[in-house]
């Protein structure tokens, strides 16, 4: 068996990864995609590109029928999952054997094993590993689930048997808050899942997540590849990790990957995976879940043993047997991995969607990505963007090559955790080593905290009223007005001024523009940022943070007053509208939910911003809407006359 | 005239090889380090000083109706047209001064500017000429120098192909400082807007404020018109007039209110909330238009080989000091190089082709009076770039012709006259600085305002006189000594220096820039510093103006 021409039936960054392999190997690839991304890079990258449906990915990436098509349209013989989407749905491996196509990945019966929660811990029960104590009994009345779980002792994780990514996941603190977050876990399951079944487990307090990567052949080889520590998670999604783990000393080391290999081979399995692991203060791990696939962070397994996880996949599924044995492998230096997403850390990390105005990667670290400059960010898919990855021989040097990196990625048009990952690499916790799982929830505050970006603003008038700074441009002081006030910008012969609260003021000088790039002296100091004006909206990134503001400079004084003040409530996001709590005439109170949108795979609640009645319900469950749209119209409760 | 051009220190001109065959760098002779530099630089700064004070005068003016202005929800003029303009062009304004001394005579006191602010400014990619009310002053009310200013300003749209945009808020005329001759001079302003129409040169308009009575009609004769709600007030008669006439009682708002003449008298054809989003529209509406946007091809270019820093301490404050323009020209012209034409023949009067911005030049300029050699020379020069097409700068720097015996019989007036025809009727554009003097018929030989050039500006140093205030006085001196030897009685000396002292006051007062400036005599008195760029957009000005093809119409836009 040969892999000649492989369909990577997935989209993004990993698509290009996975093709990346494929080149270097001489293999030739197939992209697929929905028609959101037509014009992805994933496409433009394949050898040969098969639409496959609809943006939703119901239509498209789901779609086991069209991505067998696809292949057989174009000679595919063998399929790479990436991960998410189908990569853990043993549909595609199924139907890859039934069409004699090879499926990169384990077979579909251990895939399902694995899959399914309840049954995986089972078995690894039986292969030896150490599980958690919980309850994943067939009995999924409240009233025997709650009792289970006062067995097995507060706090109680819930999670959705079917359930992954963080979703239908629940920790419950004391009995008395177990039945609601039960029917919220199981409500989420079954949209989610279409499967609302639940187990329970022991949650244990402050855990670090350590996984440990495996390489498994069809001649009965299993390797391990050292272990990646994904402690900094926000809502069970990991930002970031790292390998080796902080915590974890060769002994450890050996005993889990010992562990793992053993389960490995007691299965069978075939391909790369990954065993989830819960480690305690007191150095016991339990057995959390298998990932039967390449994992997001599989890049920092691969800077610190020098491997293509890819490429031994491919082999692998090829029949190849494994060309590495255990003692082959060594870890050299330390490796971080942060995930950049779409999402907007001061809106509550709301996912975001919309035109990448500016993409610009830095050098010296790996970056996976798939996008360019001017790229769409569909809302239909995952918040993840990009990963960076910095590879150093200290855990140290990683960390600050890693942050200074994110400096230098330049992301403007679309809002991330960015800056949020560089404050998280800075933290005297994470510095130590001693980040646990809720290090995002303990330190969320100091993490997104918002310095004074009063001379950001005043710097960002200055570029955006730079033009071709001629040698007679006039000499007033033009009043810009951003959304954080005016700034009064004004051009003198020997550079430019802004001032701002009558007593504050900057001053540049040798200002030069190239492109995004600016560099000025600024109070007497040579620096520079990045800044561009798109779209109404300021972007600048400088000294480490992105800001954006609204140019208003020739907008009425009224807008800009707040986005819903005027009563119409807007949709926050492309997405679909998934409840109205109000009809028209309802008395309404400011902060009380009107309709919820789902976008991004997640719920958004919208509030009424002011007291008053429902004047127009524009809208229906169900509807798709657009950014911006007006969904309900509210006028104001009068205010008594004074 | 007693200029002895063997004083002058000799600057040769080096010819370089290669592809730059002919075209030969000026070096230069002066020195920073040396007192003269030193002694030049700081009288200049300190007449820039003089002119910067003034203009900062009209701005501290106008800017402290700032509370007033921010009470009401608007822009202060100076606001207005910042907004207006693209961030970071050029905008060449004009005649900062006029009107310096005309409303005090303490020029230290005076506040200049005619209470209208104009220039050539880029708007939406869009060069045009602004004309926006000063009514941070006086409320914007009319001022004689301020109606020169913007018929000057038309005639500047006019001439070249610029579209007119006024930002308007003015109380008006005066009446307690009424003159007939304003009133019906003041006509041409309504006039030249009705000429800019149908010449197919867009005029826009926003009415910000008041523009009542005869000033009704600078916003009605306009083919885009922006009213600002609550604000705009545009009435032939306002309430007080209109009860003294008829009787009838009615409010501003409702006689000539934004909203009443965008759905009611169809005067207004967009309606903006306050003065920002007024601004937005008048650059919106410049974008919409298809009008000339792209100036051609940037040409490669050097930058010129000295700092313009010396253009500072280069002209002596007395204009009787020698001073050798080439090391004017080394500042202004790309690489400094410049072709010299007719070095050996009538030398004092300077001549010749440079390039400015990668566009080519002709420099007239003078080393010392003309003479009937240096008129000629000049007249065949003047001529040769009408026939290429080639801009000509003047670089006025002249006590006048020639005089005397050997002058008259070698022809001077014939000459002289041939120089003057050659400028008058010239071709192509014509740019005028005042650098020191300009006296006397060189003054028309050396195309001055009278003459029409494109643009005349002037240094804070320069002079502008029928003749120097001495040979005034000595001139005058010399008549009354005649007059009473002819008439057998001894010379009053006290009586003559009297006289001589009153003439040179009378003419040393009328002939600094800061006078002549006041009274629109040039475009506005200029940084030295910013001559090569003011320059540069001068001729481009000009050349897109030339080249671009508006859709001349019989008459203007009329409004239904």
């Amino acid at each position: 068996m040969t892999i000649s021409k492989l369909l990577i039936a997935n989209r993004g960054e990993i698509a290009l990864r996975v093709m990346r392999s494929a080149r270097q190997m001489g293999i030739a690839t197939v992209a697929v995609h929905s028609t959101a991304d037509a014009d992805a890079e994933h496409v433009r990258a394949a050898d040969q590109a098969v639409c496959i449906g609809g943006a939703a990915p119901a239509q498209s990436y789901l779609r086991v029928d069209a991505i067998i098509d696809a292949a057989r349209a174009t000679g595919a013989d063998a399929i790479h999952p990436g991960y998410g989407f189908l990569a853990e749905n043993p549909a595609l491996p199924r139907a890859c054997a039934e069409n004699g196509l090879i499926f990169v990945g384990p077979e579909a019966q251990v895939m399902h094993d694995m899959g399914d929660k309840a049954r995986a811990k089972d078995l690894m029960a039986q292969a030896g590993l150490p599980c958690i104590p919980g309850y994943q009994g067939a009995d999924q009345s409240p009233a025997t689930l709650a009792a289970q779980a006062d067995q097995i002792g507060f706090p109680v994780m819930i999670k959705a048997t079917a359930g992954g990514g963080g979703r239908g996941m629940r920790l419950v603190q004391n009995a008395g808050e177990f039945a609601a977050q039960l029917a919220s876990a199981q409500s989420e399951a079954r949209t989610g899942f279409g499967d609302d079944r639940v187990l329970l487990e022991k949650a244990i307090v402050d855990p670090r997540h350590v996984e440990i990567q495996i390489m498994g052949d069809s001649h009965g080889n299993a390797v391990h590849l050292g272990e990646r520590d994904c402690s900094v998670q926000r809502r069970h999604q990991k930002l970031i990790e790292e390998a080796p783990s902080p915590a974890v000393d060769a002994e450890l080391r050996q005993r889990m990957g010992q562990a793992a290999v053993q389960a490995v081979q007691a299965l069978g399995y075939v391909g790369a995976g990954t065993f989830e692991f819960l480690l305690d203060r007191d150095g016991a791990f339990y057995f959390m879940e298998m990932n039967t696939r390449l994992q997001v962070e599989h890049p920092v397994t691969e800077a610190i043993t020098g491997l293509d996880l890819v490429a031994l996949q491919l082999r692998v599924a090829a029949g190849e047997a494994l060309p590495i044995t255990q003692g082959d492998i060594n870890l050299t230096g330390h490796a971080i991995e942060v995930r950049i997403c779409a999402e907007d850390p001061a809106a509550g990390f709301l996912p975001q969607s919309g035109h990448l105005a500016l993409w610009q990667v830095p050098d010296g670290v790996r970056v996976d990505h798939a996008l360019r400059s001017g790229s769409e960010i569909p809302p239909h898919y995952d918040s993840m963007m990009a990963k960076v990855i910095a590879h150093a021989p200290t855990r140290d040097a990683a960390r600050q090559q890693l942050r200074d990196a994110l400096t230098r990625l330049g992301v403007f048009g679309i809002a991330t955790n960015r800056d949020v990952l560089g404050r998280a690499l800075q933290h005297p916790i994470f510095a130590r080593g001693q980040t646990t799982t809720g290090f995002i929830d303990t330190y969320g505050d100091e993490l997104l905290h918002q310095a004074d970006s009063a001379c950001a603003a005043a710097l960002a008038a200055v570029l955006s009223r730079l033009g071709p700074d001629h040698a007679l441009r006039h000499r007033f002081a033009a009043p810009v007005r951003l959304n954080t006030g005016v700034v009064r910008v004004q051009a003198h012969r020997d550079g430019i001024t802004a001032q701002w609260d009558t007593d504050q003021q900057l001053h540049l000088s040798d200002i030069r523009a190239n492109g995004a790039t600016c560099q000025f002296t600024l109070d007497g100091v040579r620096d520079q940022a990045r800044f561009l004006a798109q779209d109404g909206r300021l972007n600048l990134d400088w000294r480490g943070r992105i800001h954006v503001f609204d140019d208003l400079t020739h907008a009425p004084a009224t807008r800009g007053a707040g986005p819903a003040s005027d009563g119409r409530i807007r949709a926050s996001m492309t997405g679909t509208v998934a409840a109205i709590a109000v009809a028209k005439g309802d008395q309404v109170s400011a902060g009380q939910t009107v309709l919820v949108l789902e976008a991004m795979k997640m719920e958004h609640a919208h509030t009424a911003p002011i007291d008053g009645t429902v004047t127009a319900v524009n809208t229906a469950t169900g509807d798709q809407v657009g950014t911006g749209t007006v969904l309900i119209e509210l006028a104001p409760v009068p205010t008594p006359a004074n | 005239m007693g200029c002895n051009l063997r004083n002058l220190r000799g600057i040769s001109p080096v010819f370089k090889g290669g592809e730059q065959a002919g075209m030969a760098q000026i070096s230069t002779a002066i020195s920073p380090g040396s007192d003269r530099y030193q002694d030049r630089r700081q009288g200049m700064l300190e007449l820039l000083a003089q002119v910067q004070g003034a203009e900062a005068r009209t701005q501290a003016a106008s800017e402290k109706s700032r509370p007033r202005f921010e009470k009401r929800g608007q822009l202060l003029p100076r606001d207005r047209v910042a907004l207006l303009l693209d961030p970071g062009t050029a905008f060449v304004e004009l005649s900062k001064l006029a009107g310096l001394g005309l409303d005090r005579d303490d020029l230290s006191k005076s506040v200049p500017g005619g209470g209208v602010i104009c220039g050539i400014g880029v708007v939406s990619g869009v060069r045009c000429m602004i004309s926006a009310s000063d009514s941070g002053i006086a409320a914007g009310a009319l001022q004689p120098m301020g109606l020169e200013k913007q018929l000057r300003a038309q005639e500047i749209a006019l001439e070249n192909n610029l579209p007119y945009i006024q930002l308007v808020e003015s109380a008006g005329a005066n009446l307690m400082a009424y003159r007939v001759e304003d009133f019906i001079h003041g006509g041409s302003i309504f006039r030249n807007l009705a000429r800019l129409s149908a010449a197919g040169l867009p005029v826009i308009t926003v009415t910000h404020g008041s523009s009542t009575a005869g000033g009704a009609y600078q916003t009605g004769l306009s083919d885009y018109i922006i009213m600002v709600r609550g604000r705009t007030r545009a009435f032939l008669a306002g309430p007080p007039l209109l009860k003294a006439a008829t009787g009838e009682i009615a409010t501003e708002e409702e006689l000539g209110g934004a909203e009443m003449h965008a759905s009611v008298s169809g005067l207004g054809d967009y309606l903006a909330e306050d003065d920002r989003e007024a601004i937005g529209l008048a650059r919106e509406i410049l974008a919409g238009l298809d009008l000339p946007r792209q100036e051609g091809p940037v040409r490669p270019h050097d930058a010129p080989l000295y700092d313009a820093e010396d253009l500072l301490a280069i002209m002596p404050m007395d204009y009787r000091q020698p001073v050798d323009m080439r090391e004017v020209i080394a500042r202004l012209v790309d690489g400094s190089e410049f072709t010299e034409f007719g070095a050996r023949y009538g030398g004092a009067t300077l001549c010749g082709t440079a390039r400015v911005a990668g566009w080519p030049l002709g420099i007239i300029t003078n080393n010392g009076p003309i003479d009937p050699a240096g008129a000629t020379k000049a007249t065949h020069f003047i001529q040769a770039c009408c026939q290429a097409g080639t801009p000509i700068l003047y670089l006025n720097n002249t006590t006048g012709f020639m005089v005397g015996r050997d002058y008259e019989e070698a022809g001077i007036i014939k000459h002289g006259s041939k120089m003057i025809q050659a400028v008058t009727n010239a071709t192509v554009p014509q740019f005028t600085l005042y650098c020191g003097a300009s006296f006397g018929a060189g003054n028309y030989g050396m195309c001055g305002r009278g003459f029409s050039p494109r643009f005349c500006f002037s240094w804070p140093n320069a002079k502008t006189a029928v003749m120097g205030g001495e040979q005034a006085a000595g001139t005058m001196a010399e008549v009354q000594t005649a007059r009473a030897a002819r008439a057998g009685v001894p010379v009053d000396q006290a009586m003559l220096d009297g006289m001589k002292s009153q003439i040179i006051a009378m003419f040393d007062g009328q002939m600094s820039a800061f006078h002549t400036s006041a009274r629109l005599l040039d475009d506005g008195v200029i940084d030295p510093r910013d001559t090569r760029p003011l320059l540069i957009e001068l001729m481009a000005i000009a050349r897109a103006g030339d080249a671009a093809e508006p859709n001349q119409m019989q008459f203007g836009v009329a409004r239904p």
